[in-house]
């Protein structure tokens, strides 16, 4: 079996997986890191959105083996310790929430964006996220955190 | 000063902190030490015999443990999965209810329908091995809708030879028919319901799990009401006794209504770890969802309303055909009767009202309640006819409406269809969405819009919703086999925080904070000091789930009874402390107080006492500070209101933008405002999903064309817009708390009102002929083109 | 997903070679379509060879021609500075493709590999009259879309990069598939040095020139030529989101639009 090995939330992580397996199945399931998601199968829904060497990719689409040296930031490591990140407090403080499964790819999503747009507008906040579906906020709410995350992280 | 952490407060979601940080456990997160884990072979054929299944090519696949069929659950004497409603037809025979097979037995009547279960030592293998097995198929002739069913060129189940459900009824038709011709307008119209596939973020996932020392079976499920799955697959599907079965519903992903419903792979894994004796998992794909998840709505129906001159309404009747699918999912049956025809009066005092409702059979996925269930189906039937008779007869929607509200002072107001409205001023969220949408300048946007090349249309939904299911007498009178009360406990600890245990479930509702808040008010406690536990049967006595917008109006009020419980035992051990008669103790902001004294104890130091009693009256009182209360309904409630949408079509395209949308809702009184409009969000989504976007479309040979997001569409970001959204309050006069419930609200109000609009904006372009939901592009394009 | 062997590939000739030792073997560029077919287990390669270390990506102007290397991903071509002044549209295309996450992978070369009939990048490598450019020749625009998820590519072939002569002026609008976004009608104008250009993806079978509107915007580059062209529905693909006649009149309505937003 290849081995990979990368670096995921600043831990440098060592693993055998079959070359088919996606790089969501080995976060989840070979290092338990559960706050990524997988919501679809035809990489749609963004459940599983996670940065890779900085960059917003869906971990879905990708295969583990893909992934060998890179960086890798999944939700858990978002957070400063106890310091949340603004983007969390952002959806925190807007209710940009609800049953929270699609909150983990949404945050990194928006991230993503706020990393290149600092004030983002409604309209391209809603054009950033079309790779994020939501069923619970109807997105007002998320749209909302996203335009303060954003400001928060300027 | 208001509590900034009590009832009426914007507070934080206490939840949230796990879910931002990834930390929420939801049932695929949880892995059982040895678990093996499953997969389904699904039928491919829409309808057809299963003629053989070899299944040793399957066990020949490497880490394949077991495979079992449909004939092996037999043998072990496990049932097919119960229905929870009976519905009579209007000739007094009870609902055909044929046999619901968990795995397939000789037939496979959907595509999706599972016809064996292989379990190995990773998905993978499981996978490998469902793909493995060999089955031999008759294919025979499919009914993928219901004219289909209609013309029994076969049946779905050979015990039902029309492959009609049921024939009921509501009203008497000749009395309605009479009226409707003595009327001086008759206003027809026929509509279709689109068939919706719910589509929560988190896929369904089932764990069974078997304590072979204790005998204690365990399943961890994506419900939104474990006792009721407990009950039914315990009592009806496997046989298990409760003390032995617990069912544990984590953190949850959504459900919308399809996680109500008990599905067979929830007694697959339960049945197959305990003849294992390890762990089953079981994890949906989206894929598998689209296939097996209960799909919502699915009516066609016939309209008729009858107004006088005035324009008052005389006389409605409704006739639809409601598709259950190939078998009737757990509460199909009373979707589209008790939920439905029960709401045709809106928010009206039309006087004669009569439903007919036939239930068919079709080779489809069952159909079941999805957010609203019944109460959308019948406000957008209430809500198109009601815009269509004011655009044909020439009055202004809204005065036509204002005509014909139940006015507030009517309250409680008897509905033909079988209700008792509590409370309501329907002018007053009219008059609100009104205001809120510039209805008096919309000519001009429209002229302006015209200008630029495109046509706007504005539409109305003044919606009743029945809420807080049930009295359970009532919905026991109604074919409901369980009563549907509420139960919560309250448990205060020794030093004065607060668990509280309640039977709802939350999957999005934020029950943690909302709960928390009316207990944070009472206690006078911080909210930090207060959690709530929900979802598992071995922690909460018994409970009801989540569904109709009831959590609040239900389990919020058997809360408020436990509370009363609390501080009237409170009370006593304050008195015992303070030395004064229990009759005397005024309790407020977290103090006990003896009225004309200074004496003052807190209830920290009460709890205290209660669990620490060192001088403590046993002859009186037992020690400790823990209260249950089950709570049943005197009444449904009836929150209502109005949204108004706005929209502009591109007439070159077809394409469909709402460019406002006001809602102005009544939900009595607010516990967190912020959870509400939260709420109210997202149901408006979903309801303009319905109108604009999503449609489950079967073929002629009942092959699901819609079977993934490449083709189910789903409303994203970019589809709509930020939504304006007042409340009125009128509170609800027959609960603790006063409150109604505004889960559902936004569902069942948008499809009308962005019907109206997209039908308003055509009929600017001389288009009159009503286009069916979703208004897609491309159906819009045609009507603009006469194609 | 069946397992297979994944390979890495040092270079275009590597990979070519390293598919072509393999029983079954494919590329693998952005991944964006392969692997999602490989869960839904339509596709059973017996070996992956990944591209993303042979040296493919990178973007180089000279002259009048921008070079796009094949596993240079639409996020890339979206943000470059010298695609945006040279071509803006094909930046704009590239700017519409899937979603930002999918745009971080998917790469131009597998794009246009996989010539999937919706998708957007064909209309551009068409409609720009490109040059494709593999590790054993160059393929014309024009010659290298032969048929739905079909090219001119053969056996042992991996396109390196794709040349785009700069043309006078450009335009691609599309009106995207509700559910899947991908493109429902894709229509992309240029004004080049060997003429006016008009290439439609999502339409049909495999993307097309519509050689009518060509011929009228030959005449008249403005949207108001386009009233009296059309494209014939006859064989345009009819599915559950647009029919063949609604499909011939959007390609209509996006040549206009195109055609209008060129400056």
């Amino acid at each position: 079996m290849p081995s990979v090995s990368m670096t995921i939330n600043g831990k440098k992580v060592l693993g055998e997986v079959e070359a088919r397996t996606l790089l969501v199945d080995f976060i989840r399931e070979d290092q338990r890191l559960t706050g990524t998601h997988v919501g679809c199968d035809t990489s749609q829904c963004g459940a599983c959105v996670i940065h890779i060497n900085g960059e917003a990719v869906k971990s879905c689409t990708m295969l583990a083996v893909q992934a060998n040296g890179a960086e890798i930031t999944t939700i858990e490591g978002l957070a400063n310790g106890d310091e949340l990140h603004p983007m969390q407090e952002a959806f925190r403080d807007n209710h940009g929430l609800q049953c929270g499964f699609c909150t983990p790819g949404m945050i990194m999503s928006a991230v993503a964006l706020a990393k290149r747009n600092s004030a983002p507008s409604e309209k391209e906040v809603r054009h950033y996220l079309e790779g994020n579906l939501c069923r619970c906020t109807g997105y007002h709410n998320i749209v909302k955190s996203v335009i303060a995350g954003a400001r928060a992280m300027s | 000063m208001p509590r900034d952490d009590g009832i009426g407060a914007a507070v934080r979601r206490k939840e949230d902190f796990r879910f931002i940080t990834g930390r929420g456990s939801y049932t695929d997160d949880l892995n059982r030490p040895g678990q093996a884990f499953a997969a389904f072979l699904r039928s491919p054929h829409a309808h057809a015999r299963v003629d053989s299944i070899n299944v040793s090519p399957a066990m020949a696949v490497e880490g394949v443990v077991a495979v079992y069929t449909g004939q092996d659950l037999a043998d072990a004497g496990v049932n097919g999965l119960p229905c929870g409603w009976q519905v009579h037809s209007k000739n007094g025979e009870p609902m055909a209810e044929p046999a619901h097979p968990a795995l397939a037995q000789g037939k496979v009547r959907h595509v999706g329908d599972a016809v064996a279960v292989v379990i190995a030592e990773s998905r993978t293998a499981a996978r490998a091995g469902a793909e493995a097995l060999e089955v031999a198929y008759t294919p025979l002739p499919a009914i993928p809708n219901m004219k289909s069913a209609k013309g029994a060129v076969a049946t779905v189940h050979d015990d039902v030879t029309n492959n009609q459900c049921y024939d009921w009824e509501l009203g008497d038709e000749a009395e309605i028919d009479a009226a409707l011709a003595a009327s001086a307008h008759q206003v027809t119209l026929s509509l279709v319901n689109n068939r919706l596939v719910p589509n929560p973020m988190e896929p369904r996932v089932a764990i069974g799990d078997f304590d072979h020392a204790s005998g204690e079976h365990t399943l961890y499920t994506t419900s939104q009401n474990p006792h009721v799955i407990r009950l039914l697959m315990g009592a009806f599907v496997l046989g298990l006794p409760e003390h032995k079965l617990r069912v544990v519903a984590p953190d949850v992903g959504g459900g919308f209504g399809s996680k109500i419903f008990h599905y067979a792979e929830e007694a697959v894994v339960t049945w197959a770890a305990a003849k294992l004796r390890r762990p089953v998992k079981w994890t949906s794909d989206r894929s598998e969802a689209f296939m097996t998840d209960a799909h919502g709505r699915d009516h066609e129906t016939t309209v008729t309303l009858g107004l006088d001159a005035d324009g008052k309404f005389n006389a409605l009747k409704v006739i639809t055909d409601a598709n259950m699918g190939a078998y009737l999912s757990t509460f199909a049956p009373c979707v589209p009767t008790y939920l439905y025809a029960t709401l045709l009066a809106g928010q009206y005092t039309t006087p004669k009202i009569y439903a007919g409702v036939r239930a068919w059979f079709t080779n489809t996925v069952p159909v079941d309640a999805y957010r609203g269930a019944g109460r959308p189906e019948a406000t957008y039937v209430v809500e198109r006819i009601v815009e269509e008779a004011a655009r044909q007869i020439g009055v202004d929607p809204a005065e036509l409406r204002k005509r014909n509200f139940i006015a507030p002072d009517a309250f409680p107001y008897p509905t033909p269809v079988a209700l008792e409205y509590d409370s309501g001023n329907y002018a007053g969220t009219l008059d609100k969405a009104m205001a809120a949408v510039d209805y008096a300048n919309f000519k001009s946007r429209q002229a302006a819009s015209k200008a630029a090349g495109k046509l706007r249309g504005i539409g109305f939904s003044a919606y009743i919703e029945a809420c807080g299911i049930a009295p359970s007498a009532v919905v026991g009178s109604l074919g409901a086999r369980a009563g549907l009360y509420e139960s919560g406990a309250v448990r205060v600890h020794p030093t004065g925080s607060v668990t509280f245990y309640t039977g709802t479930h939350s999957h999005g509702q934020g029950h943690e904070t909302t709960f928390a808040q009316v207990i944070a008010e009472r206690l006078g406690v911080p909210i930090d000091n207060v959690d709530v536990v929900h979802g598992d049967t071995n922690k909460i006595q018994f409970g009801m789930g989540t569904y109709g917008s009831r959590s609040l109006a239900v389990g919020g009020s058997a809360l408020a009874k436990a509370l009363d419980k609390v501080e009237a035992k409170a009370k006593k051990i304050a008195a015992h402390l303070m030395e004064a008669s229990a009759d005397d103790v005024e309790f407020k902001d977290g103090q006990f107080t003896v009225a004309g004294t200074d004496k003052s104890v807190g209830f920290g130091d009460v709890a205290l006492t209660a669990y620490v009693p060192h001088n403590f009256p046993h002859d009186e009182l037992e020690p400790g500070l823990e209260e249950q209360a089950f709570y049943d309904p005197a009444n449904f409630t009836f929150p209502a209101g109005c949204h108004i949408c706005e929209v502009e079509i591109d007439p070159d395209t077809g394409r469909t933008e709402i460019v406002n949308f006001v809602a102005a809702d009544d939900f009595g009184n607010i516990v967190n405002p912020m959870i509400v409009e939260g709420q109210v969000h997202g149901g408006i989504a979903q309801g303009v999903g319905q109108a604009l976007l999503e449609g489950c479309l079967y073929d002629g040979d009942g092959q699901l064309m819609t079977g993934s997001y490449m083709d189910y569409c789903m409303p994203r970001a970019d589809d709509l817009p930020n939504f304006k959204v007042e409340t009125q309050v009128t509170p609800c006069p027959h609960n603790p708390l006063g409150v109604k419930g505004c889960g559902e609200a936004g569902a069942i109000a948008a499809p009308a009102a962005v019907m109206n609009a997209v039908t308003d904006a055509l009929r600017s372009a001389g288009v009159s002929k009503p286009i069916d939901m979703p208004a897609t592009p491309s159906k819009i394009w045609s009507a603009l083109n006469g194609a | 997903m069946y397992n297979f062997n994944y390979q890495t590939a040092s270079s275009a000739d590597d990979a070519a070679a390293k598919v072509s030792a393999s029983d079954e073997g494919k590329l693998l560029a952005g991944g964006m379509t392969l692997l999602p077919t490989m869960k839904q287990r339509l596709a059973m390669p017996s070996d992956l060879v990944d591209l993303s270390k042979a040296g493919l990506s990178g973007i180089s102007v000279a002259g009048n021609v921008v070079s796009i290397g094949a596993m240079t991903t639409h996020d890339t071509v979206a943000n470059s500075k010298e695609v945006a002044s040279a071509i803006p549209a094909l930046a704009k295309l590239a700017s519409g493709i899937g979603d930002p996450a999918v745009r971080n992978r998917g790469t131009i070369g597998g794009s246009i590999a996989n010539n999937d009939p919706a998708a957007d990048y064909p209309a551009a490598v068409l409609g720009l009259g490109a040059t494709i450019v593999t590790n054993k020749r160059s393929i014309a625009g024009d010659d290298f879309f032969t048929g739905m998820f079909d090219t001119a590519l053969e056996d042992g072939e991996v396109i390196t990069r794709v040349d785009f002569q700069v043309p006078e002026t450009a335009s691609y609008i599309k009106f995207p598939n509700p559910a899947s976004r991908y493109a429902i009608v894709g229509v992309f104008v240029a004004k080049t040095a060997g003429g006016v250009r008009v290439a439609v993806t999502g339409a049909s079978p495999c993307v097309f020139r519509a050689s009518e509107m060509e011929a009228a915007l030959t005449a008249n580059f403005s949207a108001g030529a386009l009233e009296n062209s059309s494209v014939s529905a006859n064989g345009l693909n009819a599915d559950i989101h647009a029919s063949a006649e609604y499909r011939a009149h959007l390609v209509g309505v996006m040549a206009k639009r195109a055609v209008a937003a060129c400056s």
